[in-house]
């Protein structure tokens, strides 16, 4: 199987902005975490409290607390969970009863024990624990195994294993806005809010941050990804902090909020995956989880009200754009038995270290590049922002982002107003997932391919046509051909008026860029999404995973060229 | 604090016609009111004289012929324009605003935008990419972020003689409902919340269609049954363009739904209802257009929404037939023999 090379990139080095790791944010925050911490649970259980007023309630809310812990640690036990997990919860749990069975206003001291024994355990398990060390440790490990990986795979001779003709910079390439978000994290903090579609998104997006020249950021990982323990000490040393999904409580949510917002209000550059998590379907996020988005708005907000010269606070959207997604086939799957039946499944990682390594080798030895589009600065409410960090209105007209925030002259608190904030963020960010968003030749194929068979099948509904027996599905190429040329077409126009990017690779002779496209389509996959038969002709042998590969251009009306 | 920082600072209004100047006197009960005028003679002859469309203009109103000052001076503006010239306002607003402000407007009709020498029978589809409300409209054009609108039945003339009445503020944001309630709050007028700006907004322009059509069955000479008949089937008929593009039933149900509905329905001296009741007079659309001062917001909004019906594929049985007479030369009577005849018998299926 030959891969066809795509043009060479030319993703620059970039020399760092900050030199000195101690003058990182980062590093301050985690010299100082202990402190730090306390100050987590101080703000959030002050945030609690205005919450829920009435300690009935509250006390209410943490015996629910206590007890979906203790069902969690029941069903859905994980391995970095703590050993005392159940003893903690139990203890709690108890402790509550009896004071909840002799409530007068007397126990309230005891109820704001509790409460801060619950959030400072909380607090403390969300906090990252950046150190330079292992930051310098973990980004040479990075840098040296990848290139051997990369230089042994693609040049076939002896002693190439040695060699550094190759670096990651070729196999990464990083599109859009790189200066602007180098000058933005000079000048204020950035938030960078990614496309989420693998698990190797958290390792990529660190390299990428360290290879655009920036301090290292904190950021919002999955918990479940500290299950593997490869990938928990590379997070751990990038700066990482812990998003445990499965805790939807009020203490929990509360003290993680607060953390990244105080994180952000220091100025910690930080980064998290508004999806939430990644997506099932391969389609570009739709809708966006608006805690953590809502903290990047509560921050600017207390910068603006606390200090003179307050730093003001850019959100960055980035898509990361693959030719191959590893988990593809589970994602999908999960995907599919809950839109058809909508039951519960508990979320599980089949991937080990084992399995991760095996991954990075194959994907480095191979040819198949990713793209990293870094997107146009934001403020807080979504305008885009001049290369100076000034907002600017649809006319180009300067504003000020704190006038979001006054009421009659002053800065106001208002929680329902910036709930609605987010809300409009999370539009804004969507919107700009879109136009950032790269299409692939393999994007591209597969978006066809699937069509003309859901057009060819139209009575039959998703679940039916997915179950069609693979050998019926042929397309002819010359029919194909004619369709992929109509779509790039369009594709060419929609990106001139700004609605989506294109990777260089879908320039060029046809028939060429439809192999790329096709050998390139979840290339590692047991079975392929799509490829050409004897004849020539398109077939599929997993049209489940050609459905995934195909969503990443839903939503952008080209079904209708089909 | 902040409240007493407002209270010293002017409200805006936009808009002299008598929904405007209505307004601007309530208004000036508890503030004082900038009233953007767009003509310089209006200006300077209502600033002289205090009267206006046969209302006195309460002392604290000051007209003006400034938007900038305008912006400058009021946080709080209420842009009550024409739909037809409301974009073009809001090109003039936009370069003055900031996002503290408050924009509460109070136009019922749709904005569309199509694409060059196209007219809304030409053009292929018509879908909410195009058809606009008022407060999408701000949206686009402006920062202004804190919108919110007024709906209800509100005719001008019952306002001016402070007759008990009630309106409906609507916005996704609460301080904005909070203010506009404070500020037209009174012992005569009733303000009610909502958070579903575009459903109330929908709400307010699509009852204009059964207003028309109401005139219609005055001016063939029918009475009560007739009228009921029409206002419970034409609110079901709301709904469901409604929540085609984009607003909740409830909106539908409150005072800014049934309440507006109900009053325009009944009143013979508002435009949409006397451009029925002349059609059914057997007089020409054309004639009755030209003897307007102000436009009917509806007959414009029978076009729109009987091409968004057909590209939704809603069934809008009265716009339909509505549409047909005011452009397709089809009578009054024969449009109410048709929806006489229809086999339709499901009263109420969308709660």
């Amino acid at each position: 199987m030959e891969i066809i090379e795509e043009k060479k990139n030319k993703t620059k080095k970039y020399k760092p902005i900050l030199d000195r790791i101690p003058d990182w944010p980062v590093y301050q925050l985690s010299q100082n975490r202990k402190e730090f911490i306390e100050e987590v649970t101080c703000k959030a259980i002050e945030r609690i409290h205005e919450l829920r007023p009435l300690y009935t309630k509250l006390i209410e809310d943490l015996q629910t607390s206590a007890l979906r812990e203790q069902n969690r640690i029941k069903r859905n036990r994980w391995r970095v969970d703590p050993k005392d997990d159940s003893q903690f919860w139990l203890t709690v749990k108890n402790e509550l009863a009896e004071l909840n069975a002799q409530y007068t206003a007397a126990v309230h001291p005891q109820v704001d024990e509790i409460l801060k024994r619950i959030v400072h355990r909380y607090a403390s398990e969300i906090a990252g624990n950046f150190k330079p060390n292992s930051y310098r440790f973990a980004s040479s490990v990075i840098k040296f195994w990848f290139a051997r990986l990369l230089n042994g795979a693609r040049v076939k001779k002896f002693g190439a294993f040695f060699r550094n003709k190759y670096s990651l910079r070729d196999k990464i390439h990083i599109v859009g806005k790189v200066r602007m978000i180098r000058n933005l994290a000079r000048k204020g903090t950035v938030v960078m809010v990614p496309t989420h579609f693998s698990n190797l998104d958290s390792i990529l997006i660190g390299w990428v941050i360290h290879a655009m020249g920036l301090p290292a950021f904190i950021y919002g990982a999955g918990l479940n990804l500290f299950n593997i323990k490869i990938l928990a000490y590379f997070m751990n040393s990038l700066g990482a902090y812990k998003v445990d999904r499965r805790k939807k409580n009020l203490p929990y949510l509360e003290t993680l909020k607060m953390y990244s917002n105080l994180a952000i209000q220091k100025g910690a550059h930080s980064l998290f995956f508004p999806g939430g998590r990644r997506s099932r379907s391969g389609m570009l996020e739709k809708e966006l989880k608006l805690g953590l988005l809502s903290t990047a708005i509560e921050a600017q907000r207390s910068l603006y009200n606390s200090e003179a010269k307050p730093r003001k606070i850019f959100v960055v959207p980035v898509s990361l754009n693959y030719h191959f997604v590893l988990e593809a086939p589970d994602l999908i799957e999960d995907y599919l038995q809950v839109k058809g039946k909508n039951r519960y499944f508990p979320e599980e990682d089949k991937y080990g270290s084992f399995q991760m390594i095996k991954f990075l080798i194959k994907f480095f030895g191979n040819r198949s590049n990713i793209s990293v589009s870094i997107g146009p600065g934001l403020d807080v409410m979504g305008n885009y922002v001049d290369e100076e960090g000034n907002s600017l209105d649809a006319h180009g007209r300067i504003i000020d982002t704190k006038d979001y925030f006054m009421n009659s002259g002053e800065i106001t608190v208002d929680r329902q107003r910036e709930d609605e904030y987010t809300r409009m963020l999370s539009h804004r960010i969507v919107s700009e997932f879109h136009k950032i968003n790269r299409v692939f030749a393999s994007h591209l194929v597969s978006f066809i391919a699937f069509e003309m068979w859901q057009k060819k099948y139209h009575q039959l509904d998703l679940f039916n046509l997915l179950r069609l027996p693979e050998e019926d599905l042929e397309i002819d190429y010359e029919e194909f051909k004619t369709v992929f040329k109509r779509l790039r077409t369009q594709v060419y126009l929609m990106k001139e008026k700004g609605k989506i990017n294109y990777a260089s690779h879908l320039k060029g002779q046809t028939n060429l860029v439809i192999s790329r496209g096709i050998d390139n389509v979840g290339v590692f996959h047991l079975n392929r999404p799509v490829l050409k038969n004897k004849k020539g002709n398109i077939i599929t042998k997993d049209l489940s995973l050609l459905y995934y590969y195909h969503n990443r251009l839903v939503g952008y009306g080209l079904e209708q060229f089909i | 604090m902040a409240l007493s920082n407002l209270s010293e600072q002017p409200v805006g209004v936009i808009g002299a016609g008598h929904f405007g100047t209505v307004i601007s006197n309530m208004l000036a009960q508890n503030r004082k009111v900038l009233l953007y005028a767009r003509s310089l003679e209006d200006v300077i002859r209502i600033n002289k004289s205090r009267e206006h469309l046969g209302y006195a203009i309460h002392e604290r109103v000051e007209v003006i012929n400034d938007m900038a000052r305008l912006a400058q001076e009021c946080e709080v503006i209420f842009p009550i324009v024409p739909s037809q010239h409301f974009r073009a306002m809001m090109k003039n607003l936009a370069p003055h605003l900031h996002p503290y402000h408050m924009l509460i407007h109070g136009t019922k009709g749709f904005d569309i935008t199509l694409p060059g020498g196209q007219t809304i029978e030409t053009v292929q589809q018509l879908d909410r990419s195009v058809v606009k409300t008022m407060s999408e409209v701000i949206q686009e054009e402006s920062v202004a972020v804190r919108i919110g609108c007024l709906a209800g039945p509100n005719l001008s003339r019952e306002l001016a003689l402070r007759q008990p009445a009630a309106t409906v503020v609507a916005s996704h944001f609460n301080e904005v409902i909070q203010t506009g309630k404070r500020l037209l709050k009174s012992d005569r007028f009733q303000v009610y919340e909502n958070s579903d700006i575009v459903g109330v907004e929908i709400a307010g322009v699509l009852k204009n269609i059964i207003a028309i059509a109401s005139g219609a069955l005055s001016g063939l000479g029918f009475g009560e049954n007739a009228k009921g008949l029409l206002i419970s089937r034409g609110a079901v008929e709301m709904v469901y363009l409604g929540r085609a593009l984009g607003g909740d039933t409830k909106a539908f149900l409150g005072v800014a739904g049934i309440g507006d509905l109900v009053t325009t329905c009944n009143s013979p001296m508002s435009r949409n209802f006397t451009v029925g009741y002349r059609l059914a007079k057997g007089e020409k659309l054309k004639d009755i257009i030209e003897d307007m001062k102000e436009v009917a917001e509806g007959i414009n909004t029978v076009r729109i929404a009987k091409k968004c019906a057909d590209h939704y594929k809603v069934r809008a049985l009265i716009t339909d037939r509505l549409y047909k007479v005011l452009f397709e030369g089809l009578t009054v009577e024969e449009a109410l023999e048709f929806l006489m005849r229809y086999p339709l018998n499901v009263d109420i299926d969308f709660i």
